[in-house]
């Protein structure tokens, strides 16, 4: 795991430590495993905000087909947050390719994201998750190496979420479009995996000895997530 | 509702309907981790779904579903065992090498869980979709710039297909546990393929700009008549009309380009989203049905 992790060429000069630290500790959660990284997150997650969050506050994203694509809406808000930041400041260590690679993927997650957005409010008026606002206080925006960290993080995840979430989902059409996104961010998966370590696009253990991607339930995911969204979410109904 | 009663009842009407639910094991198993966490008051609607499952289009089990994607994971494991073989791939770089070994070996290992899902469900696995030999000498170069010519540019073929073709059964397991496994091996045929495209120095997504937009692979359709009977000895679903090509710009309905209160490129609605094909498409002539023999 930690060859994903280090910085490559020349990057071993201008890399910042301090950075690096608490990225790579991040890392390690969500690759130790899904539920050692979703407890750990939970259990930052209750200490930091039990005195000061009430439960009432907390989202939840739904029942039902809804709650899938309301889910689905909420990684993707997450997700073209990220990449718009990742293009309006790029890194100032971005290698060549790499800025423009990032602006495709920005449009392809916005796309998504708006995507989602109009088909909830067509099939389920009234049922929209509102806007999230992003957490992404713990990303150095300025260097290659945490954005491209990042986006791995994002992008197994949401690779993880919808083959985790195809079961909850009862309308075949949605399935199908669930299909269509997933292999896309594996997609993107396989490419940020490249820029930081070569031969990592579909290495162990994201892959496992069965040769299959990981999955993982809402609530997982949505615990890992947490940590970039201000508001609480909450997952539990999700496709039930 | 007196489950045991109804399917005694049935089965006075139709002789194999024990058969039916014998090839849809899954089903009962995925009912079973539905049941823990679901009210027994709504059980009715999940047997009500069920029967559905049971008694709709009889082309296609889980068992042949299992049998398609095994073929296809056989054909692209013979494709890479050629490759490992060949001397363009002794001549390539170790890191090249290592790529392709990484590919082999999850296509050994879906093999490997597909034949054991096949026999576990009790049908009999597929043994062989050889990748023609007399196509695979063509491929002269391991990376050469045109793609009809390089084992890359046939592995990218096969890798798209394959990410094309999973979509296309995945609505066959909807509600099943077997449904998740399939995607999971989805999202490794897509991390395959953007892998194989970045050793092309093509973008990880199907694009218009790819060397090879216009081969069959991103286009829909087939080029001759069509049958339910493959000449693997499984069923598969009636072709019916077109699947989407890979530049669709339509999803669901929803115009990408214009329609999001924003304006996107086609080239971007294109790359956003994959595209499915039936299993008649895929082993259509022109796809790898064309490729496929001794």
């Amino acid at each position: 795991m930690s060859d994903n992790l280090q910085p490559r060429g020349a990057d071993d000069t201008t890399f910042a430590q301090p950075l690096y630290t608490p990225i790579k500790r991040r890392s390690f959660f969500m690759y130790a495993g899904a539920t050692a990284g979703a407890t750990a997150l939970v259990l930052a997650g209750c200490s930091k905000d039990s005195d000061t969050t009430p439960t009432s506050s907390t989202i939840s994203l739904g029942t039902g087909d809804v709650g899938v694509l309301n889910y689905a809406y909420a990684l993707e808000q997450l997700e073209a947050a990220f990449y718009a930041k990742v293009v309006a400041t790029p890194a100032t260590d971005f290698q060549t390719g790499e800025l423009a690679y990032f602006t495709e993927v920005a449009a392809h997650e916005a796309i998504h994201r708006n995507f989602f957005k109009a088909a909830i409010t067509r099939d389920a008026p009234g049922k929209l998750l509102q806007d999230l606002t992003p957490n992404f206080t713990s990303i150095d925006f300025t260097k290659r190496l945490s954005v491209l960290t990042t986006a791995q993080t994002f992008e197994d995840l949401g690779v993880a979420a919808y083959n985790g979430a195809g079961i909850l989902i009862k309308t075949g059409a949605y399935l199908v479009i669930a299909g269509q996104i997933v292999s896309v961010e594996a997609r993107h998966a396989a490419y940020v995996r490249e820029r930081l370590a070569i031969n990592t696009f579909s290495s162990s253990p994201q892959i496992d000895a069965n040769g299959l991607d990981k999955a993982m339930m809402p609530v997982d995911v949505i615990a890992a997530a947490q940590a970039f969204i201000t508001e609480k979410l909450d997952a539990s109904t999700v496709g039930k | 509702m007196d489950f045991f009663k109804l399917i005694d009842q049935l089965s006075e009407v139709d002789a194999d309907v024990m058969g039916r639910f014998d090839s849809r094991r899954a089903v009962f198993s995925s009912l079973g981790t539905a049941a823990k966490r679901t009210a027994l008051a709504a059980t009715p609607l999940f047997l009500g779904a069920i029967f559905q499952k049971a008694y709709a289009g009889t082309t296609s089990t889980p068992v042949e579903v299992l049998q398609y994607a095994l073929t296809l994971e056989l054909f692209e494991q013979d494709f890479y065992a050629k490759v490992k073989a060949s001397s363009q791939y002794a001549g390539a770089s170790a890191t090249d090498k290592a790529a392709i070994d990484q590919i082999k070996g999850h296509e050994d290992a879906h093999v490997a869980l597909l034949r054991g899902a096949i026999t576990g469900l009790g049908g009999t696995p597929v043994a062989a979709a050889p990748f023609k030999a007399a196509v695979f000498a063509t491929l002269t170069t391991f990376n050469g710039p045109v793609y009809g010519t390089s084992q890359l540019g046939i592995a990218q073929l096969l890798e798209d297909t394959g990410v094309r073709a999973y979509k296309g059964r995945a609505g066959e397991l909807l509600g099943t546990a077997l449904l998740t496994t399939a995607l999971q091996i989805h999202s490794v045929e897509a991390r395959h393929a953007s892998k194989i495209r970045q050793m092309r120095g093509q973008k990880p997504w199907v694009n218009p700009g790819d060397d090879a937009v216009l081969h069959p692979t991103y286009t829909s359709g087939v080029t001759g008549p069509t049958s339910t009977t493959t000449p693997f000895g499984y069923g598969i679903p009636a072709y019916t009309t077109a699947s989407p090509t890979e530049n669709n710009t339509t999803q669901s309905g929803v115009a990408i380009t214009t329609a999001l209160g924003a304006t996107y490129t086609t080239a971007d609605a294109a790359a956003s989203f994959d595209e499915y094909l039936q299993a008649a498409e895929v082993l259509d002539a022109s796809r790898a049905g064309g490729l496929v023999g001794a």
